[in-house]
C-alpha cells in the first residue's frame, strides 16, 4: 500500500477545501467593530470559538472567529463565516438547522439546489465520526448564541 | 507482527493470549491498542472471575446468614487482603473500597478535609494533576476556607521540590496531594522524598498511584505514605472500583463520608453510630463483582511480577521515546529521568484530535485531548496532546506501527 493510499478513505472526512480552510482560514480574526458577539466551548476536547459577527440593517455583514481546535471546527468556523455572509439573520438560522442535520446525518437533500448548503457539503463526512460531529457544529451554536445576544453558545 | 524485544523472562505472546479483546480488529485493521492509561484491557481470569461468581457465588455481603451470601463475603474480603499485600499495607483494615480513584479523592478531600483540617490550613497539589486531584480540594477551599497551593513543574515534567517546599515552610498546611506519575507527562515523582518532605513540616501526604500502581510496585509503608489512591481498571480490573488505603489512625478519626446502610453499628431516630473501619466509608452495596474481578487482576499482576512489568514498560517507553522524537515535527512533552509507560507528544502544523483521528483509520487507538488536565496543559503551551500508553501486553512493533503511521499523518497534514 502507498503512504498515499494509507488515508484514502478519510478523504471522505478530510477533503481538501477542509484541509485547506483548516490550514489558512480567511475569517480568523477578531472584528475591530462588532455588535455581537459568542463563545462556544467543547469541555469534551478542549476546542474553544468565540464568534464577532457585525450586522447591516437584518443582514449579517461580516462574521469573524478566534478559534483553537482541529481542523474540522477552524475550517467549519471559516466556511461559516464565508457562507453566512450578506445573509438575513432568519436565513442563517434554517441554514443552521439544516447544516446539523447534514453533520449528523450525513444526508443533504438540497446540496444539489441550494449554493450554500454545497458549500457547507464538505462536512457531511462528519457523520462518520460521532465523536467530532460537534467539531463542525460548535462555531454555528456560537454563531446563533451571538446573533440571540447570548454570550456563551449553550451545549448540545 | 513480531514482537523484537530481547526479553527472555517475558513472554508478550503469551500474555496477550490472555486478553480476548486484543484479537480484534478495528475498521479492518489488527487492533493496535496504546491506550492502557486511560482504562486497560482485561484479561481472561478477570472475565472469568466474574461471570463466575455471578454464575455459581453470589449474594450480597456483610448480611445474610445463608451460604451464598457467607462465600460472597469471604470472596469480597478476600480481594482486600491481596490489595493490602500487593501495596505492602500494614493492615487489611486500612483498604477502602470506593467507585475508582477520584471516589477516594472526594472522600479523602470530604471527610479528612471537612472532618480534620481546620479553615485556614492548605492543601498543596502539583501543576500535573489529574482534574480528580484539583477539582476535589477547589471544592473543600470554597466550602470550608481552606487554602490551595500549587507546587509548580519543571520544563523536563519533573515535580520542583524547591516549589514545594516554599509551600509548606509556613508550616499551615495540613495535606500534600500529589501524583505518583504523570497521566500526561508519565513522570514518576519522587514519593518517598515528598513524604518525608511534608512530614518535617506536619503536613498529611496523599498519592494518586492510580497510574504508577500499574507499572510499578507500590510500597505504602516504604514511601512513609499516609493516604494512597488507585483504581481497578486501569490494573487490568473492571470499572467501578477503586481503593483507598490510609493509615489506621486516620482512618478512624475521619467522620464516614457516605451515610446508609453496610456502614453503621446501629441506628436510632435520636442518633446512629459507625461501624469499625474500613466499613464506616463502605456505605450501601458494594461493588461485589468488581471487586471480585479486582482480586484476580491483583493475582494476574503478580503473576507476571512487578519486575518484569517495570521492564517490559522501561523498554517499550525507551523505544517510543526514541522513534517519536526522530520524527520531524513530533514534540514530545514531558522529559523526566524517572519515567513510566505514558508518552504524550504534539505533531506540527495538525491538531491532536486530527491526530488521534487518522491513526485510529489505521486501528490504532491513542488518546487525544486535555487528558484531564488542563492545567498542565496550559503550563506547557499547548491545547491538547496525543497520548500512547503502554501495558503489559504492548509490543515494540505496536510502537513501530505508531511512529510509521505518524510519519504519513504529517504528509497528510504538511
Amino acid at each position: 500500500m502507498s503512504d498515499a493510499a494509507t488515508f484514502d478513505d478519510l478523504r471522505d472526512l478530510y477533503q481538501e477545501v477542509i484541509l485547506d480552510h483548516g490550514r489558512r482560514p480567511r475569517h480568523g480574526k477578531r472584528l475591530v467593530q462588532f455588535d455581537a458577539h459568542a463563545k462556544g466551548d467543547n469541555p469534551m476536547c478542549g476546542d474553544r470559538v468565540e464568534v464577532f459577527i457585525r450586522r447591516e440593517g437584518d443582514r449579517l455583514a461580516e462574521t469573524g472567529f478566534e478559534a483553537r481546535g482541529c481542523a474540522i471546527s477552524i475550517a467549519s468556523a471559516d466556511l461559516m463565516a464565508e457562507t453566512v455572509a450578506g445573509k438575513p439573520a432568519d436565513a442563517v438560522r434554517a441554514l443552521f438547522t439544516r447544516f446539523r442535520e447534514m453533520a449528523r446525518t450525513g444526508k443533504c437533500p438540497d446540496c444539489d439546489s441550494d449554493e450554500a448548503m454545497q458549500r457547507l457539503q464538505p462536512f457531511a463526512g462528519v457523520s462518520e465520526y460521532p465523536s467530532r460531529v460537534k467539531c463542525a457544529t460548535l462555531p454555528w451554536h456560537a454563531l446563533i448564541a451571538a446573533l440571540d445576544g447570548e454570550g456563551q453558545a449553550s451545549s448540545e | 507482527m513480531n514482537d523484537l524485544a530481547p526479553f527472555s523472562t517475558f513472554d508478550v505472546a503469551r500474555i496477550r493470549a490472555d486478553f480476548p479483546i486484543l484479537s480484534q480488529t478495528v475498521r479492518g485493521k489488527p487492533l493496535v491498542f496504546l491506550d492502557s492509561a486511560a482504562s486497560a484491557q482485561k484479561p481472561r481470569v478477570v472475565i472469568d472471575a466474574m461471570v463466575q461468581a455471578m454464575e455459581t457465588q453470589y449474594a450480597n455481603v456483610h448480611r445474610g446468614l445463608h451460604w451464598m451470601s457467607e462465600r460472597t463475603t469471604d470472596a469480597y474480603e478476600s480481594t482486600r487482603d491481596a490489595l493490602a499485600r500487593l501495596i505492602n499495607a500494614p493492615d487489611r483494615h486500612e483498604i477502602v473500597f470506593t467507585g475508582n480513584s477520584t471516589g477516594a479523592m472526594n472522600l479523602v478531600a470530604h471527610s479528612y478535609g471537612r472532618g480534620v483540617m481546620k479553615p485556614g490550613q492548605a492543601v498543596v497539589i502539583s501543576e500535573m494533576e489529574h482534574h480528580s486531584n484539583i477539582v476535589p480540594w477547589q471544592m473543600l477551599r470554597d466550602a470550608h476556607g481552606i487554602e490551595l497551593r500549587v507546587a509548580r513543574v519543571t520544563d523536563g515534567g519533573e515535580l520542583d521540590m524547591a516549589s514545594l517546599e516554599s509551600h509548606l515552610q509556613d508550616r499551615s498546611v495540613g495535606l500534600v496531594a500529589i501524583t505518583h506519575m504523570s497521566n500526561v507527562l508519565g513522570t514518576y515523582t519522587p514519593a518517598a522524598r515528598i513524604a518525608r518532605l511534608a512530614h518535617e513540616y506536619g503536613a498529611k501526604v496523599l498519592f494518586d498511584g492510580s497510574q504508577a500502581v500499574v507499572h510499578r510496585r507500590v510500597d505504602v509503608q516504604a514511601l512513609d505514605a499516609d493516604f494512597y489512591c488507585f483504581t481497578g481498571h486501569k490494573l487490568y480490573g473492571p470499572t467501578g472500583i477503586g481503593v483507598l488505603w490510609a493509615r489506621r489512625e486516620l482512618l478512624e478519626r475521619m467522620p464516614p463520608f457516605l451515610g446508609g446502610g453496610d456502614m453503621i453499628s446501629s441506628v436510632t431516630w435520636e442518633r446512629s453510630t459507625w461501624a469499625e473501619v474500613p466499613h464506616k466509608f463502605e456505605a450501601g452495596t458494594p461493588a461485589i463483582i468488581e471487586s471480585i474481578g479486582l482480586g484476580a487482576a491483583v493475582g494476574y499482576v503478580e503473576s507476571i511480577g512487578y519486575d518484569a512489568i517495570a521492564e517490559h514498560e522501561a523498554d517499550l517507553t525507551e523505544h517510543a521515546l526514541a522513534r517519536l522524537s526522530a520524527i520531524e515535527g513530533v514534540r514530545v512533552i514531558g522529559r523526566a529521568q524517572d519515567r513510566g509507560g505514558v508518552v504524550s507528544f504534539t505533531l506540527d502544523r495538525a491538531h491532536a484530535h486530527d491526530v488521534a483521528t487518522l491513526l485510529d483509520r489505521q486501528g490504532i487507538a491513542v488518546r487525544a485531548g486535555h487528558h484531564c488536565a488542563e492545567p498542565l496543559m496550559r503550563r506547557f503551551g499547548v491545547e491538547s496532546t496525543a497520548r500512547a500508553s503502554f501495558g503489559v501486553y504492548t509490543l515494540r512493533g505496536e510502537i513501530d506501527v505508531l511512529a510509521d503511521s505518524l510519519i504519513r499523518v504529517r504528509e497528510f497534514f504538511a
